[in-house]
Order: structure tokens, then C-alpha cells, then sequence
């Protein structure tokens, strides 16, 4: 009993109005198009999940930047000062929160890294960011494999890491290029230009560019990458992007009377600078980025391209790693150790051949 | 730097915020949506019923195209499967469309098994998936998903109950598939007998446990038409590829000399309710069931067939990697194993050869022994006669000799002999 599978022989299309349609004119059109609502009300019905981590130096406004992303008091921001000592050891905080606009729901977990970069030896303080992005990972995998999983596994993995560059209006310093060199392979990061009025407008550019250059001397891949543009429209919208990145944002979250209207903003002598008008810093742009037009695309990215990579590497190496129950700890994984993934490039919408190497 | 300390908050369970302003994540199903659309959907119907009820024209009246194929005989000697695969497009959503049919089904005589390599097609497809999944490199969002999403059971219009086969079939499927049944050729039973049909049907299929495909009712956008029209199962159908004019439309019908029946009017048959829920309001219900619920147990029970536990005896939870190196290692210790048992084998064999070839050469070399006794007697022999020959020859020669020397002293006296034996014979003339 053999299948035969022809070649889809393409049958003509099912519209009425077109002049060469086959028999019936006035038999209904199919339907098809229904299943687009279909999945509508399904996706409505289950809410959607996105994790962010922000990564940056204390007092680079991370917290408040998160705020005016979702307009609303996700972090209460503590200013590390008097009384609250640095902490001595790279912690991370996540909080998770449901916010609801229009009937679609959202489960968002923001992850912050207070003490990164702080200490006066910051080797190596990537390790425990890089362990807790794994651990994520890993504990998808986990879920994946069991015999009897749930419908729907949790999703913890970081979807989108924003890397907050301080405003030195020089270069990327040697800790910003060792962290991105190595976060760039397991996850979307996107670079901001932390507490950009402290910069005017040419030594934003200037300062841009010379990152941008930087990025490109260490071969620093984020997002969105070049390698998973799928058409020209993507080509051209992600090109357009890519020209602007890193956005030098500011963030804010009292509210000014300006012209009459009530703004985000920061409130100075000289003046008050509007969060969201594209005139006075770029924030506008991150936000649409990340939350109107890129989001299913961070999280897809996030699912085909890094999670894969990082179960093709665990369960390669299964056999080496020594026996336990349940969860295998991974440790922090250094790059070392680690044969770098090689990115499935051609993987959207192309068949990827590297399936012959196993 | 020592150990991460993550400290994940969960605020309260995971309180609602509210928002002060446009965020704007509104258009994430739209996103969603847009993806999807550009990767294209899949679906995949699987028709069972016997030769002659009217599958192909159904399929083809259900999409409102023309679908390749020629009808099947009756001869067929087992159930097969057709299996075709077409691109529809409508508007902008681009649909990959499989219909498999069964050929042969119901047509032999035996039909204990006709089942099997229906149950075998679905169950190969599980595994194609299961397969790719595993994999170490995969590429599951790009994969063609052919896993059957829904199984229209065709019931031939008796106008009693189920025939044996059916409900044989129906049950060995519904673990596996949705099936939704019809009843194929509804023109030919009556409106009365419908309902009488209908409802023997339904209260044989529940009496038997078949468990049968119920649209989803818990979500109130879709619960109230759904439950509508699970009473309405199993729809009766009526496929026809003719079109003809009535009134003033173009339209599908079937044309008999008492009336004509029209494919898309709801008091003729249950067509529309038919395309409705299947392609309209379900599609995406039943890709999910198929998912969630049907692979998801195929899954199970292979993995749990090949070994693995998700927890074992002491109810510690098992790793799959523990699993798998488990595994591993017995098949290697039986792979040396059997490399061992090979060697042996190999060793003795070639024992055995050894002292074979010993033996040849030993009969060889005693072989040549003999002969070369043999020759050796042999010459022997021919010298003992050759001396023998050499002994008269001398003799001979010796005699020779004496006769010689005898001839010479009698031929003086000789001579006188001859003539006068000359003289005798002349005057014997």
C-alpha cells in the first residue's frame, strides 16, 4: 500500500469572479479564507507570551525604559542609592504581569540584570546571563520531550534581549563587544543608546555609525539578521531598520503638559524632551520594533532558528554530560565549550540540507 | 561571579496590570496571522467508503474545482490508498490540500482486513512526523504536515443502519482520526427515512463506542452553530460535478425525470452544512485535535512501546537522555557481542580448513611416494631386461662369431661341397 504522491498538480483557483474559473460561477466561494478568523479567535482565546531581558549598567534607565514600553508600572524603579548596597553578584530579577489591550492578552516577563557590569573585575559577568538564557532553553526541551506533555508547554525562553549602550559617544567598549559577541549566538539582541540626551543630534549619528562599525569588525550578527530576511518586502523593511540600530532612546515615565497635550517626557530646564515624537529621540522606533511589528517574528526567530540550535548542541553532547534525574543542569556555557551553532540560514521557507550531515 | 540568583517574581500569580496608553501589541494576531499566511496552510482529508459512493465528486464539489482521477473498479484485490496533493488559492490564503481515498474498500469478499491499510496509511503518517521531530536537525516549520486531519467516513444510503464493515472500521479509526460520518447519495433516500436512518445511526454508533468527531463548543463565538449542528450528524450529501440552469442561475445540481435535485439547497441536502463546518468554522479545530490529541497519543504509546518512561520504578523522573544512553549501551554490548560470536566463528572455520588442506597434502605427499616407487620398480624391471637383451646379444654375437670362423674353415672344404651338390643337382636334371 503505497501512497502515491504526485506532484501537486495546482488547480485553479476557487474565485468566482474571475473569468476563468472551472464549473460553477454561483456555487459559494470555499471558505478558505475562514480559517484566517479561525485562527484569530484561537490565538485571542490562548493570550500570547513574550520575555524580555534588559541588560545594561545600573542608572542607564532600564527600568524606566520598560515602563514606557508598556506604559505602565511593570518595574517599580529602585535607584540602587543610599541604603541599598550594589549587590556583589550578577542577579537576575524577572517579574511576570498579564496586560490586556483590545481583548488580546499578554503574559510579559521582563528579566533585569541589576550589577551587570558594576563590579570593578567584570570578567566573565556574562556567564550567568548566558546560563540563565540556557536554562530557559533547557527547560523547554525538557518539557518537549517528555512522553505525556501538556497542550500547551509555558514558554520562559528570552525572546528578545535589549543591550543598553551608555551614551560615551565614543565606541562600543571592550565588555559591550565581549557580551554581545556572545549573545548574539544564542539570542535576538537588540542595542539601544541608553539615556540618548545626553548626546546631540550629530554626535547621535556619529556615534551610531561608529558602532555600527564596530559591529561589523567583530562580525556582532543582532537583530534583525541579515541571513533570516525572507522576501524583498522583508529585505527593505529590515534594511531600513538596520541603518537606524542602535535607536538612542530615552525613557520616561511622568507625563508634561506640552502644547496643550499630555506627554511622556522628561522634564529639564531647557527644555522637556518628548518620549514619543521621532524628532527629539528614536523610541518610537524601538517600540514598534519590538511590540507592533516584530514580536511574532522575535519569537519565531527565537523558536526555529535559537532554540534549535540549542537542542541540536544538547543532544549532541547528551552522552558526554553525566547522568542525573530528571533536569540536566547545564552549566553556565561558555563558548568555549560550546562548537559554535552554526545558524540555519536558509531556514525559512527553503528546505535546509543540513539534515544530510546527521 | 558566583551562581545566578534568579529570583522570578511572579507578583502575586501573575497580576493584571493596567495599561496607561496605546501600547500597541493589539496587532499581535494580526502578526500571527500574516505569518501563517505566508507560510501557507495544510490540510489533509482522508475519504473511506467503498467503491462508488460518490468520493471524488464530493471532494470535487466541495472545493469547486476539478479534481484529477478516474474512478476505480470493483476488481481491486485489497483496500489501497490514493493519495493526491493540490495548491488551492483563494484571495491570498494559499491552501496545500491532500485527499486520500481509499480504493477497493468494501469490495472483496473477505473484508476482515479491509481496515488495516487504512489504519497503516494514518499510522505511517504519525511516524513520518514523530520521526522528524526526533531528529537532532530539524526542520519541523517548513515540514509538509501529512498527518490526516479528518476522516470522512462515506455510509452507503440503505436507508436501515450500519453495515458490519462500517461500524468495524469507524471504531479502529476513532482513536486515531476525526472522523466525521456522511451519508453519501442522500438523493436516494427519502425525508422520512432520513431521519429514521439518522437516528439509527447515531444511536448504533453511541451503542457501540464509537467515538465520532463533535465540534468544539466552549468557545461562544463558534458554540452555538457547532451545537447545532452536532445534531444535525451525520449529514446526508449529494455531490455532482453537472451544472445546470435553473431559474435563471448556473448551479450544481443532479437532474432526474421526476425533479431536480440542487446541491447547494438546504432543504435538499446537508451539503452546506457540510462545507461550513468542515472548511468554514473547524479547519483550525480539527489541525489542533489531530495535534494535541490523536499524535500526541500515537507518541505516547511509541515511545512508551520503545522503551522510554517518563518516570521510573522509584518514581524519580527519568531523563530521555538516560533513556536513550541506555539503550545505547545495551545496543553496543550486543553489537560486541555479536562481533565476538563472528570472530569465534571465523577462528574455527579456518581451523577447519587448515587441517583439511594438512590431510590433502599429506594424501599428496604419500601419493607421490608410491608412484615414485612405482618408477623406480619399473626401471628396475627395464634394466633387469635390458641386461637380459645385452646378454643375448652377446651370446648372439658370440655365436656369430664361432659360426663365422666355422664357415671360413669349411668353405676350402666347403667349396668341393658346393660343387658337388652343383653336380648333383645337374645331373639330377
Amino acid at each position: 500500500m503505497d501512497p502515491l504522491r504526485r506532484s501537486p498538480s495546482p488547480c485553479s483557483s476557487s474565485r468566482p469572479s474571475s473569468p476563468s474559473t472551472p464549473p460553477c460561477e454561483t456555487l459559494g466561494p470555499v471558505g478558505i479564507e475562514a480559517v484566517l478568523d479561525q485562527l484569530k479567535i484561537k490565538a485571542m482565546k490562548m493570550g500570547f507570551e513574550f520575555n524580555i531581558m534588559v541588560v545594561g549598567q545600573s542608572g542607564l534607565g532600564k527600568s524606566t525604559m520598560v515602563n514606557t514600553l508598556f506604559k505602565s508600572k511593570v518595574w517599580k524603579s529602585n535607584p540602587p542609592g543610599l541604603g541599598v548596597p550594589t549587590p556583589q553578584t550578577l542577579q537576575l530579577h524577572s517579574v511576570t504581569h498579564v496586560i490586556e489591550e483590545k481583548g488580546v492578552k499578554l503574559k510579559l516577563t521582563v528579566t533585569d540584570t541589576p550589577g551587570f557590569g558594576d563590579q570593578i573585575n567584570n570578567d566573565k559577568c556574562w556567564d550567568p546571563i548566558l546560563g540563565y538564557i540556557n536554562e530557559q532553553y533547557e527547560r523547554y526541551l525538557q518539557e518537549e520531550i517528555l512522553i505525556t506533555r501538556q497542550r500547551h508547554i509555558p514558554d520562559t525562553r528570552v525572546h528578545c534581549c535589549v543591550y543598553f549602550v551608555p551614551p560615551t559617544g565614543h565606541c562600543l567598549r571592550p565588555l559591550d563587544i565581549e557580551f554581545l559577541q556572545r549573545l548574539c549566538r544564542t539570542v535576538n539582541v537588540v542595542p539601544v543608546i541608553a539615556r540618548a540626551d545626553s548626546l546631540t543630534m550629530e554626535e547621535r549619528e556619529a556615534f551610531r555609525r561608529r558602532i555600527q562599525q564596530n559591529l561589523r569588525t567583530h562580525c556582532i550578527d543582532v537583530y534583525p539578521q541579515k541571513c533570516f530576511d525572507e522576501d524583498i518586502n522583508d529585505k527593505i523593511l529590515n534594511s531600513k531598520l538596520r541603518d537606524r540600530i542602535p535607536f538612542a532612546v530615552v525613557g520616561a515615565d511622568r507625563e508634561h503638559l506640552v502644547n496643550g497635550r499630555c506627554v511622556l517626557g522628561r522634564k529639564t530646564k531647557w527644555g522637556i524632551i518628548e518620549v514619543e515624537n521621532m524628532a527629539h529621540c528614536e523610541f518610537p522606533l524601538l517600540r514598534d520594533l519590538l511590540i507592533r511589528s516584530h514580536l511574532q517574528d522575535l519569537k519565531d526567530i527565537t523558536h526555529n532558528v535559537h532554540y534549535e540550535n540549542y537542542r541540536v548542541i544538547r543532544l549532541n553532547e547528551s552522552h558526554l554530560l553525566p547522568r542525573g534525574p530528571g533536569w540536566v543542569n547545564l552549566a553556565p556555557a561558555s563558548p568555549g565549550q560550546l562548537t559554535s551553532p552554526r545558524p540555519l540560514k536558509v531556514c525559512r521557507g527553503a528546505h535546509d540540507d543540513s539534515e544530510d550531515e546527521f | 561571579m558566583a551562581a545566578t540568583d534568579v529570583a522570578r517574581q511572579v507578583g502575586e500569580g501573575c497580576r493584571t496590570v493596567p495599561l496607561a496608553g496605546h501600547v500597541g501589541f493589539d496587532s499581535l494576531p494580526d502578526q500571527l496571522v500574516n505569518k501563517s499566511v505566508s507560510q501557507g496552510f495544510c490540510f489533509n482529508i482522508l475519504c473511506v467508503g467503498e467503491t462508488g459512493l460518490g468520493k471524488s465528486t464530493l471532494m470535487d464539489t466541495l472545493f469547486n474545482t476539478k479534481f484529477e482521477g478516474e474512478p476505480a473498479t470493483h476488481t481491486q484485490p485489497g483496500v489501497q490508498l490514493r493519495s493526491n496533493t493540490y495548491d488551492l488559492q483563494e484571495s491570498n490564503v494559499g491552501l496545500k490540500l491532500t485527499i486520500v481515498s481509499t480504493v477497493g474498500f468494501g469490495d472483496q469478499i473477505n473484508k476482515e482486513d479491509s481496515y488495516k491499510p487504512i489504519v497503516e496509511f494514518i499510522d505511517a503518517q504519525f511516524e513520518a512526523y514523530l520521526q522528524e521531530e526526533l531528529k537532532i536537525r530539524r526542520v519541523l516549520h517548513t515540514y509538509h504536515d501529512s498527518r490526516i486531519h479528518v476522516c470522512l467516513y462515506f455510509i452507503a444510503p440503505t436507508g436501515h443502519s450500519l453495515k458490519s464493515l462500517d461500524l468495524v472500521t469507524m471504531k479502529k479509526l476513532d482513536s486515531k482520526v476525526n472522523i466525521i460520518p456522511i451519508i453519501a447519495k442522500a438523493d436516494a433516500i427519502s425525508k422520512s427515512e432520513l431521519t429514521k436512518f439518522k437516528i439509527k445511526i447515531t444511536s448504533e454508533l453511541v451503542s457501540n463506542g464509537v467515538q465520532i468527531y463533535q465540534f468544539p463548543t466552549d468557545d461562544e463565538s463558534v458554540a452555538e452553530i457547532n451545537g447545532t449542528m452536532n445534531a444535525h450528524l451525520p449529514f446526508a450529501v449529494i455531490g455532482s460535478t453537472e451544472e445546470l440552469k435553473i431559474g435563471n442561475k448556473m448551479m450544481r445540481a443532479r437532474q432526474y425525470p421526476w425533479g431536480t435535485v440542487q446541491v447547494e439547497n438546504e432543504a435538499h441536502c446537508d451539503f452546506v452544512k457540510l462545507r461550513e463546518m468542515l472548511i468554514r468554522v473547524n479547519m483550525e479545530d480539527l489541525r489542533e485535535q489531530t495535534h494535541t490529541r490523536h499524535y500526541e497519543l500515537y507518541r505516547r504509546c511509541k515511545l512508551e512501546e520503545m522503551g522510554f518512561k517518563d518516570t521510573d520504578p522509584d518514581s524519580k523522573p527519568f531523563s530521555l537522555q538516560e533513556t536513550y544512553e541506555a539503550k545505547r549501551n545495551e545496543f553496543l554490548g550486543e553489537l560486541q557481542k555479536k562481533e565476538e560470536e563472528m570472530r569465534q566463528m571465523f577462528v574455527q572455520r579456518v581451523k577447519e580448513k587448515e587441517a583439511e588442506l594438512k590431510e590433502a597434502e599429506k594424501e599428496l605427499h604419500e601419493k607421490f611416494d608410491r608412484l615414485k616407487k612405482l618408477h623406480q620398480d619399473e626401471k628396475k624391471k627395464l634394466e633387469d631386461k635390458k641386461k637380459s637383451l645385452d646378454d643375448e646379444v652377446n651370446a648372439f654375437k658370440q655365436r656369430k662369431t664361432a659360426a663365422e670362423l666355422l664357415q671360413s674353415q669349411g668353405s676350402q672344404a666347403g667349396g668341393s661341397q658346393t660343387l658337388k651338390r652343383d653336380k648333383e643337382k645337374k645331373n639330377f636334371f
